[in-house]
């Protein structure tokens, strides 16, 4: 057993490193991102500007075909790139569900000569892509969508409402699921379009989150007319696309890197006095910090047990399906727990230190058990594809979605 | 990266499993824990057979000289079969104990009757209640004689000697060596003592100027024993595994088969998340017993807290597994023929054996500071 990189492996690694080390500024500790709040106009141009580069040195998609701009390459050749990236102060995160979601979707099913259209722009950072899946009535039942899209001669009408849209905000096109037929059970009533978010009709509006950013959107379509030919799979088969989309979806969700971790809440123990003395010497405290250090530790270890494979070739098992489940409450509990710590100051947005990054770990830790997969629908996968247990009965999968009962 | 088992491991691991599937399935188990048996000793011979006991000990003492990676996937199945063989106490304990503290002559004679199978050793640490700490050891060894009362001793009948934690009169942690007896001598007196798990036998071994020998320098009984705990932390991690596995694999085909209002519980989602639950835990133990085997096997620095983060990982796993194997089964788990027992049983024995987690959190914290302040 051994971290090592293979000598393939090692070479590339040191190639990236020389690229990056031309091309980038060191972070001078791991704590520092470049996310942060992506709806700052400033730091998409940034983020363009470096995708672009990226893309030109053939690093944005490694895995992707040659022909798309990218290497053919193995996933781990990827994650070394993610892993050396990292320690740059680069801005990341508005590409991710255009290149790791719309656009495969897009490879599945557009035209060669939409293809040849789309995916350079996207992968240079051109043009940006969202995937317009959630609607209000739609969350972890996604099938249930409502947004209507009817054929009038060669195009196609939609109206509706979507949300939860990440990027919709700056984004140039979008992907998304309709409900084509409402007389058939709700599964096989969907087709799935892609769409550029100027056409007429749509209009987005930023949802306010309780962190106080705005990173997602409702997406209202009025009228909306699109061709025929901006379909992605047959009629009636939209789910089977979203699937494909989906699919990415979960191979694209990793672990949240930065932020605050135990380095800093063994800090604030040890500086924090209670009634017996420092925190750090609190059995109450010390339990925690180990049981979360346990956790922390068993995932970023389950991570390298993925990479292993992928590093042999093999498909990974299923490991890394535990890694959401346990990292998003950890950072919501993780999080109070801290604020607790510093008692009733542990409230302050200002002049407490370590505060104000705790408290994002808490607000955004709310958001994370959320975002791609709630805590439980995460738990019914686990349960479903690893442990072989039956899917829910499902009451509507046989009846027509225009006959349902909505209460 | 090469986080993973080599094809042999594997292929040791599948021998294993294959051989305790055969020959100690659960009725075994239950033979044991119904009977007078010290252990299931058809079974253990089987393994000795397989050159089990030998894996770890080297080659110039008779065993195979292998690393601790193949014995930490044969610890993992041994925790799966829950088998009834002193593999946690000779294979484990008393092994690394003298690997690690034995005198040339010490490991000639013990380590070379370990491998071949003629002893069997096991590790006497507690004296009945209160965890046992350099201040409240009352066994008394000097001249060569050994005075005192171990109990439980897991394995204490079975055993052929056992190393003995003893206070040899120095001060503060200092008082404490460690002794390796022969427990064939007469002035050993062995009492069975019924406990939670009565696959395993425990006794109480009580000593009246027992010929004995420190092993290990004086003094150094309780640091020797800190070191021979993260070890033993390892293995018993994978052990737990093993057993979280087979606890969760019990619940989910009873789950699978038992039907209530109408359909399967194991399609409820208050069972799916439970056992999914079980999953979450056992890859997070399995992730952190893979580093520990890890730095056992480089004798990393990270050993310390790796074997820590193992320990805590395996034990939390092991527990939920087997208790919610229980709740799933409902009634019938309850019931003395039901063979839900066994892993509640062994998994609260292995949680408390080496130290329960109050104490291991408390030492990876501990760990954590020396290492931060490094």
């Amino acid at each position: 057993m051994d971290f090592n990189d293979t000598a393939e492996e090692a070479a590339f690694r040191k190639e990236v490193r020389t690229w990056l080390e031309a091309n980038a500024t060191r972070k001078s500790d791991d704590k520092q991102s470049f996310r942060a709040r992506n709806d700052d106009p400033e730091l998409l141009k940034k983020a363009k500007e470096w995708q672009d580069k990226k893309a030109k040195a053939g690093y944005a998609r490694i895995t992707w075909p040659k022909e798309f701009g990218g290497r053919g390459a193995s996933p781990i050749l990827q994650v070394i790139y993610q892993q050396e990236e990292a320690n740059y102060l680069v801005p990341l995160g508005f590409f991710d569900i255009g290149l790791g979601m719309c656009i495969p979707t897009m490879m599945a099913y557009a035209k060669p000569e939409q293809l040849a259209r789309y995916v350079k722009p996207a992968l240079h950072g051109q043009e940006v892509w969202c995937q317009l899946f959630s609607e209000p009535a739609a969350g972890s039942d996604v099938a249930g969508i409502r947004t209507k899209a009817e054929r009038v001669g060669d195009s196609w009408v939609i109206n509706g409402q979507k949300v939860w849209t990440s990027g919709a905000h700056y984004c140039d096109y979008g992907i998304v699921i309709t409900r084509t037929d409402p007389n058939v059970p709700k599964h096989a009533g969907l087709t799935m379009f892609f769409l550029d978010m100027k056409t007429p009709g749509v209009e987005v509006r930023p949802i306010k989150q309780i962190s106080g950013g705005a990173n997602f959107n409702e997406v209202f379509f009025t009228d909306v007319r699109i061709p025929d030919s901006q379909r992605l799979g047959k009629v009636g088969e939209g789910w089977k696309a979203a699937l494909t989309t989906l699919m990415n979806e979960r191979l694209a969700v990793g672990l949240p890197s930065g932020g605050l971790d135990i380095d800093e809440l063994m800090e604030l123990a040890r500086d924090t006095d209670l009634e017996d003395g420092p925190a750090i010497r609190n059995q109450q405290v010390r339990g925690r910090i180990a049981e979360w250090y346990v956790q922390q530790q068993g995932l970023k270890l389950t991570r390298y047990r993925t990479l292993t494979a992928l590093s042999k070739g093999q498909t990974p098992g299923p490991e890394s399906s535990i890694i959401k489940i346990v990292a998003a409450p950890k950072m919501q509990d993780m999080g109070a727990f801290a604020m607790e710590l510093m008692g009733h100051a542990g409230i302050m947005k200002e002049d407490v230190p370590h505060a104000a990054g705790f408290q994002a770990q808490w607000i955004g830790g709310a958001g994370f058990r959320i975002a791609g997969g709630t805590d439980e629908i995460l738990r019914n996968i686990v349960a479903e594809r690893v442990l072989g247990l039956p899917a829910d009965i499902r009451v509507d999968k046989d009846v027509p979605f225009n006959k349902l009962t909505r209460t | 990266m090469n986080f993973d088992f080599s094809d042999d491991q594997k292929l040791l691991k599948e021998q294993v499993r294959k051989f305790l599937a055969d020959k100690c399935p659960t009725k075994v188990v239950r033979r044991v824990l119904d009977g007078n048996e010290t252990h299931a000793d058809d079974v253990w011979k089987g393994l000795v057979d397989l050159g089990v006991p030998g894996i770890g000990i080297p080659e110039e003492y008779g065993g195979s000289g292998l690393s601790p990676l193949e014995v930490c996937v044969v610890a993992e199945e041994i925790g799966r079969a829950a088998a009834p063989v002193p593999f946690d106490t000779s294979v484990v304990l008393a092994t690394e104990a003298l690997k690690l503290a034995g005198s040339d002559a010490q490991k000639k004679k013990f380590l070379t009757d370990l491998a071949s199978g003629q002893a069997i050793g096991t590790l006497a640490i507690a004296e009945g209640p209160q965890p046992p700490k350099p201040r409240n050891i009352r066994t008394l060894f000097g001249g060569g004689r050994l005075n005192g009362k171990k109990v439980p001793v897991t394995d204490g009948e079975a055993a052929t000697f056992a190393i003995v934690l003893a206070n040899t009169g120095g001060a503060g942690d200092r008082a404490l060596s460690l002794v390796l007896v022969d427990l064939k001598q007469t002035a050993v007196a062995k009492k069975r003592v019924e406990t939670i798990d009565p696959a395993r036998k425990h006794a109480e071994l009580t000593f009246k100027d027992t010929s004995a020998e420190l092993l290990g320098g004086e003094g150094e009984g309780w640091r020797l024993l800190e070191r021979l705990y993260d070890a033993a932390a390892v293995y018993f991690a994978f052990a737990q595994v093993g057993g979280a596995e087979a606890a969760m694999w019990m619940a989910r085909d009873y789950a699978l088969q038992r039907q209530a209002f109408g359909r399967a519980i194991g399609s409820y989602q208050a069972i799916k998340h439970k056992l999914a639950d079980c999953y979450v835990k056992l890859e997070l133990a399995r992730s952190n017993a893979y580093y520990g085997a890890m730095m056992l096997t480089e004798g990393g620095a990270d050993l310390a807290v790796a074997a820590a983060a193992a320990r805590i990982a395996a034990t939390e796993a092991y527990d939920f597994a087997a208790k919610e194997n229980i709740q799933t089964h409902g009634g019938i788990g309850f019931t003395w023929e039901a063979d839900t027992q066994f892993h509640y049983r062994r998994s609260r024995l292995m949680a408390l054996s080496i130290g329960g987690p109050m104490a291991w959190k408390d030492k990876l914290v501990t760990r954590l500071e020396q290492k931060n302040a490094a």
